[in-house]
């Protein structure tokens, strides 16, 4: 294989030998390398097939623009799919692997796409596709999603560690080039607080590619001295291998740093981050992220071997590496010639310059043939570039044999991260490209994408830039004097705009990630698509992973051309982030697995842990759902065993994950009046009071029990679910509803480990380890008030309340108390057969019971559809809802209404869900009944029960109905019951 | 989107730690008001194009309910006080 290493390299370290794979050929690179610089080096220029037509496709550029040579490097968790090779830092031990080819890169059988060429076409989807609808799932999709591809994701977790980050700055200066290096120093030197942030392995952008002396020095030279005196700055962070990807608002940028992407796996630090993904909060910037080399479009222009000329000249200067033997150039603009003069330098033969322009005013004393006013119009070779075919000023054609083509089309300013809020970039005529917003507040561009040409003008504009901005800080600064400055003038280099070859042959494309042609935007014009936005979407032009970096400006163009109006008049499409691909890994940062979200454990976990409790994901919570035994192989076992042990013994069960909040002041009682339906403003010290909070347009919200545990002093419960959701509800009520009202509210549910103690012997167990009376007589139901506790030892809070039915505590200690009352409960409790029991168990009490939570609370219901109506008190002026609740609709007594549902026969069963007909109706919406909100098997009555929401259901009691279950084609006949299967008349609450 | 907020009471914190409610309600009316009054209160929102009043919670810092003030089209926040100032008025 022929090598196309030369001399020289200034990024290069040829002591630092690297092996690397490519589609499992072993090739050999050096450090400083990239992945592209590597291949090209050996001679592989065809590195992958194109997304449509499998047309074969080499490396376009050097940096992050790069829309052909995307690669899968790495394997297993470490595989990165869609991995630019021309920002891929090769080290030793990479592989590397072509995309989108099958069975191989060098002969693909998807090739034939290309044949079928002209039925592929812009809009090809929206017009091949259309019918019959059941075949796009089954068919078009999967075969498309086969052929037209990009890199596959890894099935296997990333081992790497990933991180997110703020940063905080003065000045943020975005690009390492030229000017971005002269405005860091310039503002450096002034004392302010500066990060320049650059995407590469190395700084200097354009500075690196430079073959020619900067100000009489040595452009490497120049570098070094920069980047010396930055480095020994305390107040300049550089960060390398950065990609600012988003301008966010309040001068926010998103910026993602590779900091071990380019190492081998053994080199790789597990405990330092792969990537971070930095938020830059910045009083100023400074944008001086440079301008993109634009293609032409032209026959044949995705050929391999056809490269942007200042690619060329990166890897000639940074890489030592030939980008041919006898190179062409097509280009409209005279710094294309500044490659010529390097090839020549190195001993490269330049074929031809070609130059549309008729009499390009150039200073260029090279020995390569210039050919004026003349223009490619196809190129051939089968797998690279063999030779081109010119069309000259006369109409003639030449085919010039080359290996290589340059190509430069002018100059795209990189303007996204000064659009990404709202601001839209502006056209110049004299630079033939889009320029930054004029007002971009807070932002100061400069250098190549403020339209400035060549080193010295970009280090001088970056110290302008610079200095601007400090003042804006209220900070003097002054100008860096940088190599060349002195002599630098303004000068704008007269392009002449080539948007389209008209003498094209064959294919001609503007965006080579997505193969689209020429053809295809003239096509979506005639189709109708011609506003910019719309033949984007229907070309996908710019919709690929490069986001169209090469080719936006050119479609812009032929669409302005064959308008007949400016490419201003045009306009672009919407900047967004991201401004290049960022990982999963990056965005996702260290909130993966277990970490995806907070644990929340009970302070009675340990306790449940101890006593074999299965847990369940409730929300954050883990609660124990219930308790096996051994022998006890089927979850009900367990369940049924632990309800029978609370209805005739005793239980104990965690009940901590409840929401408790403390509620103080003055007004509390009026408060909790105005938040609840039902009246609270006389409930006395040392009791307990369920209450029913509505939402303000009339249905419930949340339910639970407050208690009065001293003057201006409650305690409050909520639901699980909604114990975040109640204090928010509470805090907007106190705050902005009532900000006059003397009310202050703590949540206290992480300091409480809550327990009840449920069942006919719980006051036997408790009076153990209560030093207080509990008798019926001096702790009534709904009793609630500190108690002492262990002889003195420990202050608990005790409810006498009730969600199980039978006779029930509630004893509250605090958390760290938590596991060692539990165990002093449990050790108490021995003697009478205790418990314990878990949510099951707690689910399947409540059912039997008829008690309501959340499954009945869904959104849509009344206090008078839960057969609490008569809570709603009639006589408190106001109270969240009251007004709403009234309403005709919501007091209509055909409302779906609580009900118990129990199977005719016995042995049926029925799920939550079903919904409820009259027997014999069909099923229709019209004959619609009601639904199932809950159903359990009751161990206490042997058979399935139920609770739902029917039509008037509290005086249907008796009647037989239909139990339909949909999904699974079954019916029942029920009966509609009393919901409280369990001692309906409460004698056991009041034991 | 504000990326940044200034908490009256915290100062300059990350929007991750606001939760926003929607825009801000007309006053709630007293119960004997008329119906259209409070359909108004609990069910329309407006969805101006421009300067827009919005409840943000600081769920996760001092959890005041603020009242912010931004522009539709520009993002800019011209405005952020304690929701309570709607009732009491300012200095409360």
């Amino acid at each position: 294989m022929t090598s196309f290493r030369i001399d020289g390299g200034t990024l290069i370290d040829r002591n630092d030998v690297r092996r690397f794979t490519f589609n499992g050929e072993a090739l050999t690179g050096f450090g400083g390398d990239t992945v592209a610089s590597g291949l090209l080096a050996n001679g592989k220029q065809l590195v992958g097939r194109s997304f449509k037509y499998h047309r074969p496709r080499g490396i376009l550029t050097a940096g992050a623009a790069e829309p052909n040579a995307l690669l899968t490097i790495g394997r297993d968790g470490r595989r990165d799919p869609n991995t630019r090779a021309t920002m891929a830092e090769l080290f030793d031990g990479l592989e590397a692997r072509s995309q989108n080819c099958w069975p191989n890169v060098n002969f693909d059988i998807g090739a034939a796409n290309g044949l079928l060429g002209p039925l592929l076409g812009a809009g090809f989807y929206y017009k091949t596709f259309m019918w019959p609808a059941a075949f796009w799932e089954k068919v078009y999709e999967p075969l498309i999603r086969k052929a037209a591809g990009l890199g596959r994701a890894s099935y296997d977790p990333d081992p790497g560690y990933y991180e997110k980050c703020w940063a905080h700055c003065d000045l943020l200066v975005i690009g390492a080039g030229p000017a971005g290096l002269a405005a860091a120093l310039t503002a450096g030197r002034a004392g302010a607080r500066v990060i320049i942030a650059d995407e590469g392995a190395q700084l200097g952008g354009g500075l690196i590619a430079e073959g020619s002396p900067v100000g009489g020095k040595p452009a490497d030279t120049v570098l070094a001295d920069i980047i010396g005196e930055l480095h020994a700055l305390p107040n300049v962070e550089i960060k390398k291998r950065t990609t600012v990807f988003a301008a966010y608002d309040d001068q926010v940028f998103g910026a993602v740093e590779r900091v071990q992407k380019h190492l081998p796996e053994h080199e790789i630090n597990p405990h330092r981050a792969m990537e971070r993904l930095w938020r830059i909060v910045a009083r100023q910037v400074v944008l001086a992220t440079g301008a993109e080399e634009r293609p032409i479009v032209f026959g044949g222009n995705d050929r391999p071997g056809v490269m942007m000329a200042g690619a060329m000249r990166t890897y000639l200067n940074g890489y030592g590496v030939a980008p041919g033997k006898r190179v062409a150039l097509f280009a409209n603009n005279s710094q294309a010639y500044q490659t010529a003069m390097d090839l020549e330098a190195r001993g490269i033969e330049v074929a031809a310059i070609i130059d549309p322009r008729t009499c390009p005013n150039i200073d260029y004393d090279g020995k390569a043939r210039l050919i004026a006013g003349a223009m490619v119009r196809d190129t051939a070779g089968r797998k690279a570039i063999k030779s081109i075919t010119v069309r000259h000023d006369d109409g003639r054609d030449e085919v010039i044999a080359v290996d290589a083509l340059g190509v430069s089309g002018g100059y795209s300013p990189i303007v996204h991260l000064a659009c990404h809020r709202v601001g839209k970039p502006v056209w110049s005529d004299a630079h033939v490209g889009f320029m930054p917003p004029e007002n971009t507040d807070g932002m100061t561009p400069c250098g190549a994408v403020a339209g400035k040409a060549g080193i010295a003008a970009c280090f001088a504009d970056g110290g302008v830039a610079a200095v601007k901005a400090l003042a804006e800080l209220g900070v003097m600064g002054e100008a860096a004097s940088l190599p060349g400055v002195e002599q630098s003038e303004e000068k704008v280099d007269p392009i002449q705009p080539i948007w389209h070859v008209a003498s094209s042959k064959g294919k001609a494309f503007v965006d080579f990630q997505n193969d689209v042609a020429a053809s295809d935007i003239t096509l979506a014009m005639r189709e109708g698509y011609d506003h910019v936005e719309l033949a984007k979407r229907y070309t996908t032009n710019g919709m690929a992973t490069d986001q169209g970096k090469t080719s936006n400006v050119n479609a812009i163009g032929i669409l302005a051309e064959n308008k007949g109006v400016s490419p201003g008049e045009i306009g672009t499409t919407t900047f967004r982030p991201f401004y290049t691909p960022v990982s999963f890994g990056a965005l996702v940062g260290a909130s993966k697995g277990m970490d995806f979200q907070p644990v929340r454990k009970s302070p009675l976990h340990g306790w449940a842990e101890r006593n074999g409790a299965k847990f369940v994901e409730t929300g954050l919570w883990y609660r124990s759902s219930w308790f096996p035994k051994d022998g006890e192989t089927f979850w009900r076992d367990s369940v049924d065993r632990e309800v029978n042990a609370v209805r005739t013994k005793v239980g104990i069960c965690d009940v901590s994950t409840l929401g408790k909040i403390e509620i103080f002041g003055a007004d509390a009682a009026e408060f909790l009046n105005r938040v609840y339906c039902n009246a609270f403003l006389k409930l006395p010290v040392g009791k307990a009071r369920y209450g029913i909070m509505l939402r303000e347009d009339g249905f419930v919200y949340d339910d639970g029990t407050t208690s009065c545990l001293g003057e201006n002093h409650y305690f409050m419960t909520t639901t699980t679910a909604l114990a975040a959701g109640v204090l928010t509800h509470l805090e907007f009520c106190a705050q902005v509803l009532w900000p006059e009202l003397d009310v202050r509210l703590a949540s206290a549910t992480d300091q409480w480990a809550q327990m009840a103690i449920a069942g006919p012997k719980s006051r036997d167990v408790l009076s153990k380890i209560i030093d207080d009376d509990i008798s019926n007589e001096a702790f009534p139901f709904l009793a609630a008030r500190e108690v002492s506790m262990f002889g003195g030892r420990l202050k608990g809070r005790l409810f006498r309340i009730s969600f199980s039915g039978e006779l029930a505590f509630e004893i509250a200690v605090p958390a760290g108390y938590g596991e060692s009352v539990a165990d002093a409960i449990m050790a108490a409790g021995e003697e009478f057969g205790i418990t314990p029991y878990g949510t099951e168990a707690l689910g399947v009490m409540r059912i039997e019971k008829g008690h309501v939570t959340h499954a009945e609370i869904n959104g849509t219901v009344t206090p008078a559809d839960l057969g609490m109506g008569k809570m709603v008190s009639a006589k408190k002026d106001d109270f969240i809802g009251r007004v709403m609740n009234l309403r005709e609709g919501l007091v209509d007594p055909d409302r779906p209404s609580l009900v118990g549902i129990k199977p005719k026969s016995p042995s049926d069963k029925f799920a939550t869900g079903s919904h409820i007909l009259n027997p014999g109706d069909d099923v229709s919406l019209a004959n619609d009944q009601g639904y199932v909100t809950s159903m359990c098997h009751s161990p206490t009555l042997g058979h399935a029960i139920g609770l739902a929401l029917v039509k008037n259901g509290p005086s249907r009691v008796g009647e037989e109905v239909t139990i339909w279950n949909g999904l699974a084609g079954k019916t029942v006949t029920g009966i509609l019951c009393n919901p409280a299967f369990v001692d309906p008349e409460n004698e056991k609450l009041h034991a | 989107m504000s990326s940044l907020v200034k908490c009256p009471h915290c100062g300059l914190r990350p929007r991750e730690e606001f939760t926003i409610r929607g825009e801000v309600a007309t006053p709630r009316p007293n119960a004997g008001a008329d119906e259209a009054v409070w359909f108004d209160h609990v069910y329309l929102r407006d969805n101006p194009r421009g300067e827009h009043s919005e409840y943000w919670h600081h769920s996760g810092g001092c959890r005041r309910w603020l009242v912010l003030t931004r522009d539709t089209v520009t993002h800019e926040t011209s405005d952020v006080v304690d929701a309570s100032t709607l009732k009491l008025g300012e200095g409360a």
